[in-house]
């Protein structure tokens, strides 16, 4: 479903801020495939999902989604392809709007917009029904602005406009992370139903491990802009916290010491 | 106030209804702020007084300046989103090029309009004096614009275009060309101006070069009062708002002119509006367009 071939991507090339985001990552992602993806700061997480998404160029490299290559591609006209949600419950919602609109939003994510009605008494009864599944009470609110919500809330509903239309692959950047425990934990129960009904094909970047073992079929490590481990299956099943810390810690050539607990 | 500065203020007011239309488009939905309709609002008049004295049919004049405030805006919008100059500086620059295409345009300062032939020709046969026609005629063409705006604004394409304004990230995560829907958006709003200014040429009987000084400070003046009176956001009530905004706004110039205890001139207008606005803009609550100017994109 994905395949990404000896990716580089360099910001700034040439001057003394230089910075090599993505050295040569090469990664292949079947379909129905749940792959989470952890790594230090700068390891290169965000960067490879914002080319996934377009929003980012590579400097090299191929990205192939579901057979076509989509390299040079404009972050729009991928959109028929790739649902995103970003870390951050302001980034992936307008606030502006109305709860209903920016699901019309994203209802017509990756179509030619045209000057039909965008709420429609049918396109409001599938709304309803979609976030009334939540369990969150919002199915009332439709006609509420989005930035009324919690920053939970918001993230619940990002999740469900990414699954508004058909969908190739999923990014999950950081989804809960700015998110309290509670609102987290609801927030990757969504997640994983989500995923599994639509049999998505889904990348996960996360900075913890304890999800990173615990939802998902795959994982991936990265580390200066490489896949420096790749596991899934009965390996993975094995690994604990524990492991992959110490893994961590190997890769980046230090002891485990206490600040690697706050990872967990 | 008596009823010839009444119905001359409800005129002026629907005139400008347009202009608030269009600035709505860029300051509001799209988050440009562009001043290129000081440039704009004088280019519709003398793309259309230019026309009609050389004898084309009015119609087809108005057609021809909404077109022209189309292309100004277009410019406005490529020389920011192609060439990356910032939004303000690129309007700034289509305003001041614009004076001296509307020179060109008309030839000379001024053209009078009085002996020929207006979109309202066609209706002073019907016995209503120009007092009441005049309005009456802005009224129609006012209601049509905001009738399509409003419409416009809740389609999926419009839709896609506060989207873009709001957030354009989340909105090229959506599949909305920001640029292209930018671009559009920006011409929108520049053809509304022009056809403001070529009404207002054929209404006062003349075009001149100078009467799009401060455009951008009277059409503001009325997005902000229509904002204060209609608190809520939908975008419906924002159009009604900003026409409405237009005509209460001329009022409260023309009471402020007509009031012999402020001992105000028509001189004072430009002084007037610009206090009214920079008052509107310092209240508690307001919500201010220039605040725009010093956050670049992203952060809705």
């Amino acid at each position: 479903m994905i395949r990404v071939e000896d990716l580089r991507v360099t910001f700034s090339a040439g001057t003394v801020m230089e910075t090599r985001a993505l050295q040569g990552l090469s990664a292949e992602v079947g379909a129905g495939e749940f792959v989470t993806v952890i790594g230090s700061n700068g390891a290169g997480k965000s960067t490879l999902l914002n080319c996934l998404t377009g929003d980012v160029a590579p400097t090299a490299g191929r990205i192939v989604i579901d057979g076509t290559d989509v390299s040079r591609w404009p972050a729009p006209r991928r959109a028929a392809l790739v649902a995103r949600v970003f870390q951050d419950p302001l980034a992936g919602t307008c606030e502006g709007l109305t709860i209903e609109e920016n699901l019309a939003l994203a209802a017509a994510r990756g179509t030619r917009r045209g000057l039909d009605k965008a709420l429609t008494a049918a396109r409001r009864d599938e709304f309803r029904g979609k976030i009334s599944r939540l369990g969150l009470n919002l199915e009332n609110r439709l006609g509420d602005r989005m930035g009324l919500l919690s920053g939970g809330q918001r993230q619940a509903v990002s999740l469900v406009m990414a699954t508004l239309r058909p969908t190739k692959i999923l990014l999950l950047d950081e989804h809960t992370a700015a998110l309290d425990p509670r609102m987290q934990a609801f927030v990757l129960d969504l997640t994983r139903e989500l995923v599994e009904a639509e049999k998505l094909t889904t990348l996960m970047v996360t900075h913890s491990m304890r999800q990173a073992l615990s939802l998902g079929t795959r994982s991936f490590m990265l580390h200066e802009g490489k896949v420096v481990l790749d596991v899934a299956g009965e390996e993975r099943s094995r690994l604990e916290v524990g492991d992959l810390m110490a893994l961590f810690a190997k890769v980046r050539g230090e002891e485990l010491d206490s600040d690697s607990l706050l990872l967990s | 106030m008596n009823l010839v500065s009444f119905l001359g203020a409800i005129e002026i007011g629907l005139v400008y209804a347009l202009v608030a239309l269009g600035i709505y488009f860029s300051f509001r939905i799209l988050n440009f702020p562009d001043l290129t309709v000081d440039g704009s609002f004088p280019l519709g008049a003398a793309v259309a007084a230019a026309l009609i004295v050389s004898g084309v049919d009015p119609y087809l004049a108005t057609l021809f300046a909404v077109v022209a405030g189309a292309l100004a805006g277009l410019v406005t919008a490529v020389l920011n989103l192609r060439f990356g100059i910032l939004h303000l500086l690129a309007s700034i620059l289509t305003m001041i090029a614009l004076y001296s295409i509307n020179l060109r345009i008309m030839g000379r300062p001024n053209i009078a309009l009085i002996t020929e032939p207006t979109v309202l020709t066609p209706f002073e046969g019907l016995g209503l004096s120009g007092l009441y026609l005049k309005p009456l005629v802005g009224l129609v063409v006012v209601l049509v614009v905001a009738g399509l705006a409003a419409w416009f604004l809740t389609t999926n394409y419009g839709l896609g275009m506060r989207a873009t304004g709001a957030n354009p990230r989340m909105a090229r995560a959506q599949g909305i060309a920001t640029a292209k829907v930018t671009a559009v958006g920006m011409a929108l709003s520049n053809a509304m101006v022009a056809l403001g200014g070529a009404l207002f040429a054929q209404m006062n009987g003349f075009a001149d070069v100078t009467i799009g000084t401060g455009t951008i400070v009277v059409g503001l003046a009325a997005v902000i009062a229509g904002e204060a009176i209609f608190r809520a956001r939908g975008v419906v009530i924002a159009v009604v708002a900003c026409v409405v905004g237009s005509i209460l706004y001329r009022m409260a110039i023309a009471l402020a002119l007509n009031a012999d205890a402020l001992g105000l001139k028509a001189a004072d207008l430009n002084l007037v509006t610009a206090i009214l606005v920079a008052l509107a803009l310092i209240l508690p609550g307001a919500r201010n367009p220039f605040k725009s100017l010093f956050r670049r994109g992203g952060d809705a």
